[in-house]
């Protein structure tokens, strides 16, 4: 079997895929390309039939937040390896903070239901069709996503550890 | 005991009246000096102070002086709890579940930065302070404190259980403190 190459890789994706993936970085020798939230499914289930590629372990996902990034504040990351030739692949989607839902990957890898979790619980992106999608990690009563730049450090709840004593 | 050299230090008998043959005190103050020397701790630890208590527990620092012989890891028959180190949120229900099955009378120690107020961690995550969720006795400082600090704390706690009225448990004004903690 041939080596998988970045090239390979890379001209693999755009036969597949077209104009729909973009933003083709090699940060470190780590493919990384951008997608839309309506073909990530879609491209994580061609990577993972790929009789070649054979992309079928999910690294890890995880939410990411650029508040000054209008209309594209939320992202998904995806990291997929695939064993049969040690590469990995790094995919993100983008899109609006008012508009955070993205198609749940549960079906196509059973890890991804606790990645999904912890990613509602910290950033409040909606997995659609995760089949248990609630807090995991934070407090149940917890109504903010701690990980969203615009959530203060700090707990707001204190009252004696005040900037007057702390200098801050 | 005839020997007189030896370093057993008894207990000092309460104020009282003695004769020949018999001694008088009041119930309270023999109630408190047995509730002073049989203290049970039940260890709370989740992270560097609890390293500390261990050192109390052993033998160079010996926790067990204090009548505190056997620290037990389940709130049964468990008077003193000590929380050691940072609660997070997630876990403030378990600590106040622990209290809440501990027997009256029962006493709370909070060891260390963490446990008396968040420490450094002023996070969305860690509880600021385990009293919000329920009523302490003690707070003993440090980051993490020394044994030596612990076990002052412990005999804070001995003084306390030594001097307590009997019915300061039934009295309203603890009525009161345990509803502001919504406990029973």
């Amino acid at each position: 079997m041939a080596d998988l190459t970045n090239e390979l890789l890379v001209q693999s994706l755009q036969e597949k895929f077209g104009d729909q993936v973009f933003d083709i970085q090699e940060p470190y020798g780590l493919v990384t390309v951008t997608t839309t939230r309506e073909h990530i499914i879609p491209m994580l289930q061609a990577l993972y039939d790929d009789e070649f590629l054979k992309f079928q372990f999910l690294t890890t996902m995880c939410g990411i937040h650029y508040p000054d990034n209008k209309g594209k504040e939320l992202g998904v990351v995806y990291l997929v390896h695939s064993f049969t030739h040690n590469v990995r692949l790094r995919i993100k989607i983008f899109f609006s903070e008012d508009d955070a839902v993205v198609p749940t990957a549960t079906n196509l890898y059973q890890t991804a239901n606790w990645m999904e979790r912890e990613t509602w619980d910290f950033y409040g992106i909606r997995f659609e069709g995760h089949p248990n999608l609630n807090r995991i990690l934070n407090v149940d009563e917890m109504e903010a996503f701690p990980m969203r730049k615009e959530f203060p450090l700090e707990d707001q709840t204190r009252e004696d550890k005040i900037n007057t004593f702390f200098g801050r | 005991m005839s020997d007189n050299k030896s370093d057993i230090i008894m207990a000092e008998t309460p104020e009282g009246v003695e004769g020949s043959g018999f001694f008088a005190t009041s119930f309270e103050k023999v109630v408190g000096l047995a509730r002073k020397h049989s203290l049970w701790p039940l260890p709370f630890a989740t992270s560097c102070c609890g390293i500390e208590y261990m050192a109390t527990m052993g033998s160079h620092y010996d926790i067990s002086r204090f009548g505190s012989e056997r620290p037990s890891f389940s709130p049964r028959q468990a008077d003193l709890l000590m929380v050691m180190g940072t609660i997070a949120k997630k876990m403030g229900p378990v600590v106040k579940q622990v209290y809440e099955q501990m027997a009256e009378p029962r006493w709370v120690i909070a060891v260390g930065a963490c446990a008396t107020s968040g420490g450094i961690f002023d996070s969305y995550s860690v509880l600021q302070g385990i009293d919000r969720i329920i009523p302490v006795d003690v707070y003993v400082p440090g980051c993490p404190p020394r044994p030596e600090q612990i076990l002052d704390g412990l005999m804070r706690i001995q003084d306390l259980a030594e001097n307590e009225s009997l019915r300061r448990r039934n009295s309203p004004e603890y009525q009161a403190l345990l509803a502001s903690y919504n406990i029973k």
